[in-house]
C-alpha cells in the first residue's frame, strides 16, 4: 500500500497526542515546553501533507507558508518561555510546574 | 517506492524518539531525543517535496530551539528530580488516547483523494512568490512576524536582565 495523505495525518495525530500527554503530565516546565514543540511539529506535518496532496496538479504552497509562520511563533514562544523559566528558577530555585504558584490567590 | 520506505523508517524513528522524550528520566537525554525527533520531521518534509521547509526545520528547530532547551536544562538542572510525572497520569493517558482515537477515526473515515505523483518540486521561488505577491500575499503577516520576533527577543532580554 503506497503512502498517502492519511498516513501523514495519522503520524501527525500520534505525535500530537504524545506531546499532549507529556504537556499534561510532566512536572518539569522545560519538558512541558519540549512537549509543546512536539505538538507544533505534529501540526506542521499535517499542514505540509495537505499542501502536498490536496492540489497535486498545480503547485500550491499556502500550507508551507503557514508552516513558516508557525515556526516563527514557536521560536518566539521558546525564547520567551525559557526566559520566564530561567527567571522563575533564579528567584524560587525550582522548575517544578506544581510549585510555581506565584499567581495563586 | 523509495519514498514509502523512507516514510516508514522516518515515522517509526519519529514516534519512538517522541515517546523517549516523555519516558526517559534523564532530562539531557530527553533533549537529545527531541533533536532526533526534529531531524526526522525534517526528513518527513523532504518526502513531502518541501525541501526548503526541511532546511528551515534543521536551522530553526535543531539550531535554535533545541539549543535553547539544552541551555535551559543546563541552567536549571535538578538532577535529583530527573523527569518526573505528576499525579494525573491515568486521566491524562485516557484523555490523550481518546483524542488519538477520535483523530484517527476521523482521518480514516474520510475519503481522501488518492496519492498522485506531484508534477513539480516546490521550489523556494514558489514560496517566496506567494509570500511576497501583491494580491493574496502574506507581506503584512510576514512583517508582523518580524515585529513579533523582535518583541520576543526584547522580552527575553528584559526577563533575564540583572536588576
Amino acid at each position: 500500500m503506497s503512502v498517502g495523505l492519511e498516513h501523514y495525518l495519522i503520524l501527525s495525530a500520534i505525535l500530537f497526542c504524545i506531546g499532549f500527554y507529556g504537556a499534561l503530565v510532566k512536572r518539569n516546565a522545560v519538558v512541558i515546553l519540549m512537549c509543546i514543540e512536539i505538538m507544533l511539529n505534529a501540526v506542521n506535518i499535517s499542514l505540509v501533507a495537505f499542501a502536498r496532496y490536496l492540489n497535486p496538479e498545480e503547485v500550491v504552497v499556502t500550507g508551507q507558508i503557514f508552516v513558516i509562520f508557525i515556526m516563527v511563533v514557536a521560536a518566539a514562544e521558546a525564547a520567551v518561555g525559557l526566559a520566564m523559566i530561567a527567571a522563575i528558577y533564579r528567584s524560587r530555585r525550582t522548575v517544578d510546574a506544581a510549585e510555581i504558584d506565584l499567581m495563586k490567590g | 517506492m523509495t519514498l514509502d520506505i523512507a516514510f516508514w523508517i522516518l515515522a517509526l524513528v519519529c514516534v519512538g524518539s517522541a515517546l523517549a522524550v516523555i519516558l526517559i528520566r534523564d532530562l539531557f537525554r530527553a533533549a537529545l531525543f527531541l533533536v532526533v525527533c526534529f531531524f526526522t520531521v525534517a526528513g518527513i518534509y523532504v518526502t513531502l517535496n518541501a525541501s526548503f521547509l526541511a532546511a528551515v526545520q534543521v536551522l530553526i528547530y535543531i539550531g535554535a530551539v533545541a539549543m535553547l532547551l539544552v541551555f535551559a536544562i543546563m541552567l536549571t538542572r535538578d538532577t535529583r528530580r530527573g523527569n518526573p510525572t505528576g499525579k494525573l497520569k491515568i486521566p491524562a493517558l485516557v484523555v490523550a488516547l481518546a483524542l488519538l482515537g477520535v483523530m484517527i477515526w476521523s482521518v480514516v473515515s474520510f475519503n481522501w483523494p488518492s496519492a498522485t505523483e506531484m508534477s513539480q518540486m516546490v521550489s523556494t521561488q514558489d514560496i517566496a512568490g506567494l509570500l511576497f505577491s501583491s494580491e493574496g500575499g502574506y507581506v503584512l503577516t510576514f512583517e508582523i512576524a518580524g515585529l513579533m520576533l523582535l518583541a520576543a527577543i526584547v522580552g527575553a532580554l528584559v526577563l533575564l536582565r540583572d536588576k
